[in-house]
């Protein structure tokens, strides 16, 4: 019956709060009131409570009156054997304040300790992690997570759960331990690779630690579905209706547990226990039942899943190992390894190309040449893997952008891994995976399947040829590089003039409403993901789809890049809110963003340049904002002159704010940045007479210049020629 | 007719017993008395409009002499009936809003804004600006514009706006968006006066104008202002039956229906220095009890007890044991003079539209209530020690009450999920198959309290949730009906199911009568929410008033039929049953107009049936009868969920 859930819930509640009194009470002693508190590199402070509440938490301090103002008020009387008081809606009030009591439990604890990352632990995820991995939750490639709290039974129990979750892409977010031990633990035991790349993250060993969980999703509506800190009605509705999360708990529910469990109610999220505790069936917080409960293992999975009113299209794929976008990041060490191709090791390459109709026998997979079991294990051997695809739809302009599915296809097969591509591929099978039977006839299977999947509508049949002999291997990677070269010199030298249709991107208008890019083959959307040839393909394979031809029409302006047809577009599919924008300028009317974006350049006025920063850098720049702040500034689908988001690819274009003078005007990156696109950066310098690697030397990084004023003193000193153009502004 | 036929609550049987030995009159001997009753005026055919009657219309002689024949007849006094019962209501919110406003002004010092976040909603709702403005401001804006739906020259009711777009699109095609409350009445009484209307369907088309009024408006506007004066109702636990009056306690009764008074006095009854003087005079303390609406404010916001509903107004004084009974508003019976005349209880009027002759008159002004209200209890404790001998009975049961729309929303969902989805969905899944609206007064034609127990009762076992008002309300609370314990027990599994998750008893106290607002705002709110039809006449709802007495009732049911709801009274309460036309247009074609309509039954049981079968139809109509597979949602599909 609920009401003994709700009287165990509110006794938790009152435990928990009192924990977080403690150990809030322990920190300010140690570090004093001012003291800051923080989850390492995150824009979204406290993000539990700075969602629900709006509340930006910053020192000690904040947390106390978080504790007088907004956990005191929600928490509710016992509830009565007799004559009791409706307890639903207390029930929930308190499961909120459980969930901000352990946020305070587990920041103190970074100050503290113990260190919530340990050992196998991860704490709070950062905002590189939750960009990279949240979108997943929006896009639909994560179709939700499991907050799996406690223990399995055993360690194989424990695999085969983690196991079903991953075949079914949904994370397992992991916290709390039951009878000594916890589910990541026996997943290590049972040889389980943990970490965000196989979608098994470890978040803590206390139940405190499932807020790493319910934050993530609370970012993620603060991140991508453009909801207000502090709107909590949307940012739990937008977790009900697009998050598909639930809680699993595995072994005895305590008064904690439920607590927890219950602020999990407020986001939809529902509990699915193994244990026999009360149920609560009728519907309404969440989608279907709240809390369901002695469900025996084996099904325990698909229970959850239906509970929660998720349908999961699992690709059934006739390979003897599982096929999940979970799979994708998991390692293959050499220890696991029963045998590899390629990898500079033996002559490999990749290679799909468009054959005429009738040349394409769908389904068939050939084998040309010995097979793995020819190997002793540990071995190596040549792979060449050529894709033949043929449809009425099929352009040869596609042939890189399904080639370049090879990687992730391939990755997603349970022991098989991927690296590279082209003729720098690399491919290892796992003991474990040939064991299951695999052999190279599977690779064939696996990649005729996920292409008639992904992209039914542009292609009819595939078929696909396997060589594993070294002098076919390498005959037709002469073939295959030619072909390279010639794609290679294709993009290289399509420029924007040359074409009359640039693509929009409007993906990510689900949370930035306003916001469209538009994508030219000389400026890649913003989040790096999408080449003009790209957008072109999806709007081949999805008509309707969020990428859309729009023919440039008269130019207005060449240098900034406006053209009136792009401007027409523009405001039409923003709703009104941009009437013009440049496609190579960041002062004059600049693309908006929506909040993916790989890079923010800035202007930094005094030095008459800018600065670009990357996602990853998690440190100060000298524009006094952290990327996580400025991707508050910038984002969100407004236009921000002097600000603009980007991708990396597109720092080396020619087009590269080209109005404001391109490269010449960097003046400031991370040595990250600098290393990570250095080789193209030095080519591009090179091209405008800039002096190659000696511009390089010109642009400050962190070593060299942390503020404004520093960077102005270093460029002066180095001599960057952003000294003497004209002011931006 | 012997104590038990007279009532079905034991506390009542015994004090109708004890009066009878004592030789005291109550109603009931009253009735008797008045036996048997006049059949013109019970069938509505007895028309004293005009002084060439009164005329009544028979086989011999069917027209009045103006001509007016029985349908015109028996439209006209259910018009006026109405008409009466909608200016009871809207004089009651005039009344709040006056003190609204004067508490605004600093008039009323006694009173504050207790709940200042529905003041701020209804200001939005208003159209009132609250930037940068003061509390006082923003109220005294509310408060005129409030007051002057009562009696504004031009628009239409604003409160009428909350209703589904579609119900307002069928008030505006048939002309009857209801106006200023005073105009409506008015023209009700203009229309029914002799010689004016006489087509008995543009009569009852004005009924529902002049109710509508009333329901979306001056009810309405009672029950908004007095929630954000005095607090919105959330639940609270509270004793109900003759069993709280105390032996040991100075006990003072509050009947009537205005919280301006009760609220005042339970503050006074408070007061350390009330308290130190009623200890000085023996008492153990203050005990404010109430009886019929008036304990229903005082329950839904304050846990203060309920002695009895309205037939229990002459019984609490003859246990000897009332200090003092304040009344104000409606349903005063006179009969309470001669009851308090023979015990030392002394009976007081507090407003200058009600007096009572030969009973002390001490006026409740705003603007020094409490000082008043202290009078009152000083009074009252000074009377202590004339109190004779005392017999109480025995008997109360725990209730909880205080659910308000605010509550019923929160309780679904708590400060962050706060909403009706979860009512919506399990209407929709079929554990509760519908909502039923038992209001109403006690009639002492009809065994006080058994029907409206019975028909809850039929109506939870068979997983219908309940919302009650009035003295329905009090009569479900003394057989521990709003009792989340007790109550459980007598609820079907699925409605069962759905209280053991919100912790909710199966029948929902919602406040006094004019509170029906409540009922209609929440069921505006479940066509919101959506999933059950976009009008509330798609709704699986239906209301029903078996011990009818007050004009308002009929004011009441007029403005749910209206509204788009089935209603259902007790066959020989409801004085239309004259005319075969007026009968077959208000229980049949009405719907058509309005999708709703009246029907008759006095039968509790069968009542539930008619209501059930009604919930079914509507659960048919709206598809939600055929189980359907459980959806499962993929991206495509979550993406095209709101959020």
């Amino acid at each position: 019956m609920s009401r003994i859930i709700a009287t165990s819930a509110i006794n938790g509640a009152y435990k928990i709060v009192g924990q977080a009194k403690e150990i809030l009470a322990k920190a300010i002693e140690q570090k004093g009131k001012d003291c800051k508190v923080e989850f390492p590199n995150t824009g979204y402070y406290i993000p539990i409570i700075y969602s629900m509440t709006g509340r930006a938490v910053e020192t000690l301090a904040d947390l106390e009156q978080v504790m007088d103002e907004e956990i005191k008020p929600l928490m509710p009387e016992p509830v009565a054997d007799d004559v009791w008081l409706p307890y639903l809606g207390p029930l929930l009030d308190a499961g909120m304040a459980t969930l901000f009591a352990e946020e305070i439990i587990e920041a103190c604890k970074y100050l503290i300790g113990p260190n919530p990352v340990d050992d196998i632990w991860l704490g709070a995820a950062d905002d590189v992690i939750l960009r990279e991995r949240g979108i997943q939750f929006v896009d639909g490639s994560a179709p939700g997570f499991a907050a799996i709290v406690g223990a399995a039974p055993d360690v194989e129990t424990a695999v085969t759960i983690a196991r079903k979750c991953q075949e079914r892409s949904l994370y397992v977010f992991m916290a709390a331990h039951h009878n000594g031990t916890t589910f990541a633990e026996q997943l290590v035991e049972g040889g389980v690779q943990l970490g965000w790349d196989t979608r098994l993250v470890p978040f803590g060993s206390e139940i405190s630690a499932a807020i790493y969980a319910l934050g993530f999703a609370s970012r993620a509506a603060l991140s991508f579905g453009g909801v207000q800190p502090g709107d909590f009605r949307r940012n739990l509705l937008y977790n009900k209706n697009r998050v598909f999360a639930f809680v699993m708990a595995l072994g005895e529910v305590t008064d904690e547990w439920y607590a927890t469990a219950a602020g999990a109610i407020n986001f939809g999220f529902p509990t699915i226990a193994d244990s026999d505790i009360p149920e609560i069936l009728p519907t309404g917080v969440c989608t279907y039942e709240h809390v369901v409960s002695n469900i025996g293992h084996d099904q325990i999975v698909e229970k959850a899943i239906e509970v929660r009113g998720l349908k999961i299209k699992v690709a059934h794929i006739d390979i003897p190992v599982a096929h999940s976008p979970a799979f994708e990041g998991e390692r293959i060490r050499k220890d696991d390894m029963y045998c590899e191709f390629g990898g500079q090791r033996t002559p490999a390459f990749e290679w799909l190309r468009t054959q005429d109709i009738s040349a394409v026998e769908d389904g068939k997979i050939e084998v040309n040449g010995p097979d793995v079991d020819s190997l002793e294990e540990g071995g190596k051997m040549p792979l060449g893997i050529m894709v033949e695809v043929a449809g009425r739809k099929m352009q040869p302009d596609f042939e890189p952008v399904l080639e370049r599915q090879i990687h992730t296809f391939m990755n997603e097969a349970q022991g098989l891994w991927h690296m590279g591509q082209r003729d720098v591929n690399w491919v290892r099978i796992s003991k474990g995976a040939f064991k299951a039977g695999f052999r190279l006839q599977h690779i064939g299977k696996l990649l005729h399947a996920m292409l008639h999947e992904q992209f039914s509508s542009i292609i009819d049949k595939v078929q696909i040829k396997i060589y594993s002999e070294e002098e076919q291997v390498l005959k037709l990677r002469e073939q295959a590089q030619v072909v390279y070269a010639k794609r290679d010199a294709r993009l290289a030298g399509m420029t924007d003039e040359d074409i009359d249709t640039f693509y929009s991107c409007t993906l990510c208008q689900s949370f930035a409403p306003n916001h469209i890019c538009v994508v030219s083959p000389e400026r890649p959307g913003l989040c790096g993901a999408y080449s003009w040839l790209d957008c072109r393909a999806a709007y081949e394979i999805t008509p309707s789809g969020p990428n859309q031809p729009i023919s440039k029409g008269n130019s207005i302006d060449p240098t900034i890049g406006q053209w009136d047809k792009v401007n027409e577009f523009v405001v039409k599919s923003s709703g009104g809110g941009v009437e013009r924008m440049s496609q190579y300028s960041m002062i004059i009317d600049p693309m908006t963003s929506c909040g993916c974006f790989e890079c923010i350049a800035a202007v930094l006025p005094s030095t008459g340049g800018i600065m670009i920063v990357n996602r990853e850098y998690p440190e100060m720049t000298p524009c006094g904002m952290k990327f996580s702040t400025l991707a508050g500034t910038v984002g969100g689908g407004n236009q921000t002159p002097g600000f603009i988001g980007h991708s990396k690819h597109y720092i080396n274009s020619k087009k590269f704010i080209a109005a404001e003078g391109g490269i010449t005007r960097i003046v400031w990156m991370p040595k990250m940045l600098k290393e990570d696109i250095k080789e193209t950066l030095i080519k591009r310098a090179d091209e405008l007479g800039l002096g190659g690697e000696e511009f390089l030397a010109k642009i400050a990084d962190e070593t060299s210049a942390t503020t404004e004023e520093e960077v102005l003193e270093f460029i002066t000193k180095a001599g960057h020629p952003a000294t003497a153009l004209e002011p931006m502004f | 007719m012997e104590p038990k036929e007279r009532s079905s609550n034991k506390a009542s049987q015994e004090m109708i017993g004890r009066m009878a030995e004592a030789g005291q009159q109550n109603a009931w001997d009253r009735l008797e008395a008045q036996s048997p009753q006049c059949g013109f005026g019970k069938q509505g055919i007895c028309c004293r409009i005009c002084s060439m009657g009164p005329c009544r219309t028979t086989k011999k002689a069917p027209l009045g002499v103006c001509g007016a024949d029985v349908d015109t007849i028996v439209a006209r006094n259910f018009l006026r009936a109405i008409a009466a019962g909608v200016s009871a209501h809207s004089d009651h919110g005039r009344t709040v809003a006056e003190v609204f406003l004067a508490t605004a002004k600093g008039e009323a010092p006694d009173y504050k804004f207790k709940d200042t976040t529905k003041l701020y909603k209804l200001a939005e709702e208003l159209g009132v600006k609250t930037k940068d403005r003061q509390i006082n401001e923003i109220a005294e804006d509310i408060g005129k514009i409030a007051l002057a739906e009562f009696g504004k020259p031009e628009g239409t009711q604003l409160m009428a706006r909350r209703a589904p777009k579609s119900r307002q699109e069928i008030w505006k095609k048939l002309g009857i968006t209801p106006r200023a409350v005073d105009r409506e009445v008015t023209e009700s009484l203009h229309r029914s006066t002799m010689g004016v209307d006489q087509d008995y369907k543009n009569i009852i088309k004005h009924a529902s104008r002049v109710a509508l009024a009333d329901g979306w408006g001056g009810a309405m506007l009672a029950t908004e202002l007095q929630d954000v004066l005095f607090g919105t109702p959330y639940p609270g636990r509270g004793e109900v039956n003759m069993g709280v009056i105390k032996s040991d306690q100075v006990n003072i009764i509050v009947h009537g229906h205005e919280p301006i008074l009760s609220e005042m006095i339970a503050a006074a009854s408070q007061d350390s220095e009330m308290l130190a003087y009623a200890e000085k005079a023996g008492s153990k303390g203050i005990n404010v009890a109430g009886t019929c609406c008036t304990a229903n404010e005082l329950l839904m916001r304050h846990g203060i007890p309920i002695a009895g509903n309205f037939l229990d107004q002459e019984l609490v004084i003859a246990t000897g044991a009332i200090e003092l009974m304040a009344v104000d508003v409606q349903c005063i019976m006179q009969g309470l003079t001669t009851v308090a005349q023979c015990y030392h209880t002394k009976l007081i009027t507090t407003t200058d539209k009600a007096k009572i002759h030969g009973v002390e008159h001490i006026p409740m002004d705003e603007a020094t209530a409490l000082t008043t209200a202290k009078k009152l209890v000083k009074m009252a404790i000074d009377n202590y020690k004339n109190r004779g001998d005392v017999y109480i009975p025995n008997e109360k049961k725990p209730a909880v009450g205080g659910f308000s729309f605010e509550s019923i929303n929160y309780m679904l969902g708590g400060r962050f999920r706060a909403s009706f989805r979860p009512l919506n969905d399990n209407i929709i899944n079929g554990r509760i198959r519908g909502i039923a609206g038992i209001v109403g007064c006690t009639n002492p034609k009809v065994q006080q309290d058994f029907t409206h127990t019975t028909l809850v009762r039929e109506l939870i076992k068979r997983d219908v949730l309940v919302l009650t008002t009035g003295c329905a309300t009090i009569a479900c609370g003394k057989q521990g009906l709003t009792n989340p314990k007790e109550a459980l027990e007598l609820a079907g599994p699925g409605l069962r199911e759905v209280c053991e998750t919100v912790g909710m008893p199966p029948v929902l106290a919602c406040g006094s009568c004019v509170d029906n607002s409540r009922l209609l705002v929440s069921c505006a709110e479940i066509v919101r929410e959506g999933g059950l039809g976009d009008d509330l006449s798609a709704l699986p709802v239906a209301g029903a008033c078996l011990e009818s007495v007050s004009e308002k009732a009929i004011a009441i049911g007029q403005y749910f039929v209206a509204s788009g709801l089935l209603v259902i009274f007790a066959k020989e309460i409801l004085p239309v049953l004259g005319s075969e036309n007026v009968c077959n247009y208000l229980f049949n074609d009405i719907e058509k107009d309005l999708g709703g309509r009246w029907a008759v039954e006095s039968d509790p049981v069968k009542a539930a049936e008619m209501m059930l079968q009604h919930i079914e139809a509507k659960r048919d109509a709206l598809g939600i009868n055929v189980k359907k597979e459980r959806k499962l949602y993929d991206m495509e599909e979550r993406r095209a969920l709101t959020v």
